[in-house]
């Protein structure tokens, strides 16, 4: 069997969940790898937008910054963040990835700090377009590193929603309705949400990952569904593309 | 309207939308004037102590990084920042020129947190810092460019990045639901860097426009850094390629490769090695003074900054750059 790292192997997973002819904020990091990925094996027509201006840009080469060029390579449109920000409050932003430093049970993110906003033990960069993604698109997917410190009971800052307080916290608040997060892909396994409780729950855990280590690594209670399944390891095209023409000098990977 | 919820977050600079038109009528000339001038002059003369100061776009991407030098040349103290920066914050922040913030982002994209960012606030050097995101910031200059005291969204809503901001919910007076008010933010000093500009300060931008359309509406005074200064003839020529028109600017500085280490679409890339020297030299605030006083306060001016990068070194930059194919 082919050896892969980690993050390799979140970044293959990733590029399966995006569908064809659909719109997707991307994210600085992984998601662009994952939909640079995506756009050569299963979604060529993925509409890749970018929070500074960039729509259905083609990844050919990889995006250093949410900003650069390569975010309008080939793309249909150049235009501004008002634009971006303004289509997804309109309803036309499909997906959108987030991360953070620490994640909850109802998927709410941080990554504004840790402690207090007051006195922060350590200021983190802040929501930038996050919290945007979290409140405006129709359905978003958060990439984690998986460990107690980043899944935790309750984040110290909600930087970025998700289902808030559990259900229909995020109507209450004036979010718009039908909105929320779908998945979580981590180091360990995808994990999704109980439509009734809004509270996280396993979906599926990766190759050689056992149902131990992903609750030993999870700082609150894990909803367990009756059958655990197994997502398929990294196809050698997969690797292939990611290695030889996504990130050849092994920036991410 | 009912108040549903307001941010705890500091106002650090309340919209008055009246004294903005008057300032309008009567600081800002419609003459076409010669408005060209050194960064030297630009920021002595628009950049002072205590200013609340917006940058565009930002540290990596058509960024006025020669304007942000000549700031920290000259010492600008306890500005107040709309935050969303990747270097040149970064480097305001390790320079110590920033008292209050108003935050979406402050860090280093794929290399992670500021050192600048977290030095200033887990010190507390920064006295206040108010959350908002990219949108919300954003926003905040889309209503001072419409003239409107706020503007009505739905994002931040039940987040504590709204808690720590100054926004506001209310319930909408049309539809009943809670919607989040944006209040203006007028800037008074705004740098942009752009890809061409006349001596009036009409300007054009290609590529990704970022933000520069609405701050460009919300700055009591603009300065301008071009990558080239071209004949007005030629702006007359496509009036509908002027993201800002000259009657906004009061300053254009001519600052080729003025974005480095950041890139320009179409012009040159981004120098990788030089923004990782800055992040590593950053890690310590005795290795920040070190590279500060090496890049910005060793060189005189910009021209000298270039020298010092090394022209084949940018030649090379220029020829990784972004092709339109």
């Amino acid at each position: 069997m082919t050896e892969y790292s980690s993050t390799e192997l979140l970044i293959c997973i990733a590029a399966r969940v995006f569908e064809n002819g659909k719109t997707c904020f991307i994210g600085t990091g992984v998601p662009m790898l994952a939909a640079s990925l995506a756009q050569r094996l299963y979604a060529p027509d993925l509409v890749a937008i970018f929070e500074f201006g960039g729509t259905g840009a083609q990844l050919e080469d990889l995006p250093m910054a949410v900003g650069e060029a390569r975010t309008f390579h080939k793309a249909v449109a150049a235009s501004g963040i008002c634009d971006i920000m303004e289509t997804a409050q309109r309803g036309f932003i499909d997906y959108g990835f987030l991360g953070g430093a620490q994640i909850d049970p109802y998927g709410n993110l941080n990554s504004t700090v840790i402690g207090n906003h007051g006195s922060p033990k350590v200021r983190l960069p802040g929501s930038g377009g996050g919290n945007d993604v979290g409140s405006l698109c129709w359905q978003t997917i958060a990439l984690m590193r998986h460990d107690k410190r980043r899944f935790v009971p309750k984040v110290d800052f909600v930087t970025t929603p998700g289902f808030l307080t559990g259900p229909g916290a995020r109507e209450a608040a004036g979010l718009p309705a039908n909105t929320g997060p779908i998945a979580v892909i981590s180091t360990l396994a995808t994990l999704g949400f109980d439509s009734d409780t809004c509270r996280m729950q396993l979906d599926a855990l990766h190759p050689g990952v056992t149902l131990e280590q992903a609750l030993e690594n999870t700082g609150f209670e894990l909803l367990i569904p009756t059958e655990v399944k197994h997502n398929a390891p990294p196809t050698a095209e997969e690797l292939r593309l990611l290695r030889d023409e996504i990130d050849p000098t092994g920036l991410y990977i | 309207m009912q108040i549903v919820d307001s941010g705890i977050g500091e106002l650090i600079q309340p919209p008055d939308m009246e004294a903005f038109r008057e300032w309008n009528r009567t600081q800002k000339s419609r003459a076409l004037i010669d408005k060209r001038m050194s960064e030297k002059e630009a920021i002595s003369r628009f950049v002072h102590d205590g200013d609340y100061v917006g940058t565009e776009l930002y540290g990596t991407v058509r960024c006025p990084m020669s304007l942000c030098r000549e700031v920290i040349r000259q010492g600008k103290k306890e500005l107040r920042v709309a935050g969303q920066g990747v270097l040149e914050l970064d480097m305001w922040l390790a320079a110590g020129l920033i008292k209050k913030l108003d935050i979406t982002y402050i860090g280093m994209e794929v290399y992670g947190v500021s050192s600048g960012l977290r030095r200033a606030v887990e010190s507390g050097q920064v006295e206040s810092v108010t959350e908002w995101s990219n949108a919300g910031i954003t926003w905040r200059f889309k209503a001072t460019s419409i003239g409107a005291p706020f503007i009505a969204v739905r994002s931040m809503l039940g987040s504590d990045t709204f808690k720590y901001s100054a926004a506001k919910s209310v319930e909408c007076p049309f539809t009943g639901q809670t919607v989040c008010l944006i209040p203006a933010l007028v800037l008074d000093v705004g740098l942009i860097h752009v890809h061409r500009a006349d001596k009036y300060g009409n300007c054009q931008i290609e590529g990704i426009s970022g933000f520069a359309f609405e701050m460009a509406r919300a700055c009591k005074r603009l300065v301008i850094s071009a990558e080239e200064i071209i004949p007005t003839e030629e702006i007359r020529r496509y009036p509908d390629r002027t993201m800002i028109p000259f009657y906004l600017v009061d300053a254009v500085v001519h600052a080729p490769l003025g974005s480095h280490p950041g890139e320009m679409a179409y012009m040159y890339a981004r120098d990788e090695p030089k923004i990782k020297e800055w992040i590593e030299a950053n890690k310590t605030a005795e290795g920040a003074r070190a590279y500060l006083d090496k890049l910005v306060h060793g060189v005189a001016d910009h021209e000298e900054y270039l020298e010092l990068v090394g022209r084949q070194r940018l030649d090379e930059l220029i020829e990784m750059r972004e092709r339109r194919e």
